[in-house]
């Protein structure tokens, strides 16, 4: 591959580094500080991204909207959207043990999936909804990947910013003293079921902003983005071999996660074309095997959970 | 202040309390004794609100509390230990203090994004109090420990350090002196006087050791397959036909 050729897959591996970690740090309030085995991730990012859709394209026939409105209000909907979806099943499935959550959600992420294919009114069912506004998108390409990129470094930025402020907080400390001991810290006082649903929510909310961020990104979403395989284990994946509980952690995994990922379609396309096709379903193999070595080798993942309270009687020291 | 009547709690078929009336007056520290197995435990688990009574009611400050939870219990005044430790072990022994206090302003996400200023104002506040809870407990070296890498005595000084960490109007101590070492443990008898007398806490103690009850207990409770055998003072009790056939039995007079 020549020069601008190289530069140019880098920018789209970046860019997607980034949407995938707004997933992962979602995942990471939910399962690496409240403890809530979310498998739906990929319902969330759905609801993110046709919500963005419907409400920043210009009107179409036969499906609700476009309100073609401005993209940062698409993105405010998106997240609103996803937590208003997570709030009836959490506030239903939080009940559960952590196991049955799991199997919940993914019938729900699995629900929302059916959805929108079936539902043409809402979301023009399988062809999907296209012509969604891309900022930028009248620049030369590079240019335009170049700016897409800032703008998701930006919102990764604040979403990272505003999460590790969380788990500083006392927020944060309330939330790992309920996924330690959930008995002592109700008898200390805490409200366990409501605030793990604040930390469902908030973490779903993330999970729609990056579906938006994909959606506007492809200038197009349709119901084979929600792909469990991709939007959901991948980040499950991402999140457990970067460290869960550490949001930097979080990152640092999507990015090695996703650079493995789309090397393995990088050489699986070099592979004779009657091949090629047959070599896509074993990335998928890929995906487990991936999660089965890092349990195995580094269940702590590359950065595990710092020690919080310790870090930050550090820094007042210093 | 507290009243249980008629408490029965039925683990499908084994009836670990059954038919338990007691009172415990304001000001008091109510001593619990009585062998292994005699509910003690189940019965603070109850009072807690850990889970509800098979039947029964409990009164707590005149109101019926039987079907409160341990958290709204806790906002009322009722903070209770454990008698196996249960810290938070992944956050530090400073951190499992500083989570205690009720309504912490950060502990609204919207506060910890909009009025960091505040929260930290409050969380200085938070600190101090932990750290002299610890200077207290002797803990003040482990301090940013996790707290799972505790030893056993330790944790129990732990679980004493959280209820010193609220306004407490009941605190349910469930085996305190357990594990804890004996200087350790005239400081803890002498705290747990002070917080009774100059702060108005009221103690219900679970406890084998003796001295501690006899020091500190009055009215001391036995308890015996899951109702009480007994209540009075100290020396009543202990000199009780049933209470040494059920409890003290021959060690009486021994060791004591």
């Amino acid at each position: 591959m020549e020069l601008a050729g190289l530069l140019n897959y880098a920018l789209f591996m970046g860019i997607f580094i980034g949407i995938y970690a707004l997933l992962a740090l979602g995942l990471n309030i939910q399962w690496g500080f409240a403890g809530l085995f979310n498998a739906g991730i990929a319902g969330f990012f759905a609801v993110g991204a046709y919500t963005s859709a419907i409400v920043t394209t210009a009107a179409a026939e036969g499906r609700i909207g476009g309100f073609d409105m401005p993209l940062l209000l698409g993105w405010l909907a998106a997240m609103v959207a996803a937590g208003l979806i997570a709030w009836p099943i959490g506030k239903i499935c939080l009940r559960f043990r952590s196991d049955y959550l799991a199997i919940a959600t993914i019938g729900v992420a699995e629900i929302i999936r059916l959805v929108v294919k079936s539902e043409p009114e809402l979301t023009n069912g399988a062809r999907g909804i296209t012509a969604i506004p891309r900022p930028f998108g009248d620049l030369d390409y590079a240019l335009s990947q170049m700016a897409y990129l800032a703008i998701v470094a930006v919102v990764l930025l604040v979403a990272y910013l505003m999460v590790e402020r969380q788990f500083n907080a006392p927020w944060g400390r309330m939330m790992r003293a309920i996924r330690d001991n959930e008995l002592a810290a109700r008898a200390m006082g805490k409200a366990i079921e409501r605030r793990r649903l604040e930390a469902f929510i908030f973490g779903a909310a993330l999970m729609g902003l990056g579906g938006a961020l994909f959606a506007h990104f492809n200038r197009s979403i349709t119901p084979e983005a929600i792909d469990p395989m991709v939007a959901t284990f991948l980040v499950w994946i991402m999140l457990i071999l970067g460290g869960s509980g550490n949001n930097r952690g979080a990152i640092l995994g999507t990015a090695v996660v996703w650079i493995i990922w789309s090397m393995s379609e990088i050489a699986t396309d070099q592979l004779p074309s009657e091949y090629a096709v047959k070599a896509k379903y074993i990335r998928l193999f890929l995906i487990g095997l991936m999660l089965q070595l890092v349990l195995r080798f580094r269940p702590d993942g590359l950065l595990p959970e710092p020690l919080r309270g310790a870090a930050r009687s550090d820094q007042d020291a210093r | 202040m507290l009243e249980l009547d008629q408490l029965v709690m039925d683990f499908s078929g084994f009836k670990a309390v059954n038919g338990c009336s007691l009172k415990v007056e304001k000001g008091t520290i109510t001593g619990l004794i009585g062998p292994n197995g005699a509910g003690k435990t189940t019965l603070f688990n109850l009072i807690a609100g850990a889970f509800p009574p098979s039947s029964g009611t409990i009164r707590f400050l005149g109101e019926d509390v039987t079907d409160l939870e341990s958290d709204a219990l806790f906002h009322r005044g009722l903070v209770r230990t454990f008698q196996i430790p249960h810290e938070f072990h992944q956050l530090t022994v400073l951190e499992n203090l500083m989570m205690v206090p009720p309504a912490q302003p950060g502990e609204s996400l919207f506060a910890n994004w909009l009025s960091w200023g505040k929260v930290r104002k409050a969380e200085a506040e938070v600190e101090r109090k932990a750290w002299d809870t610890l200077a207290f407990l002797e803990l003040t070296h482990v301090a940013n420990q996790r707290a799972g890498n505790l030893s056993g005595g330790q944790k129990k000084l732990l679980e004493l350090g959280r209820t010193m960490m609220t306004d407490a109007k009941l605190v349910l101590l469930d085996e305190p002196a357990a594990g804890v070492n004996r200087t350790l443990l005239r400081k803890l008898e002498e705290k747990i006087q002070i917080l009774n007398r100059e702060r108005g806490y009221t103690f219900i103690l679970i406890e084998h050791d003796m001295e501690m009850i006899e020091k500190l207990c009055d009215p001391v409770i036995c308890m015996a397959e899951g109702a009480v055998l007994i209540q009075g003072d100290f020396h009543t009790v202990r000199s009780d036909a049933r209470v040494l056939e059920a409890y003290l039995g021959e060690t009486q007079g021994d060791h004591a």
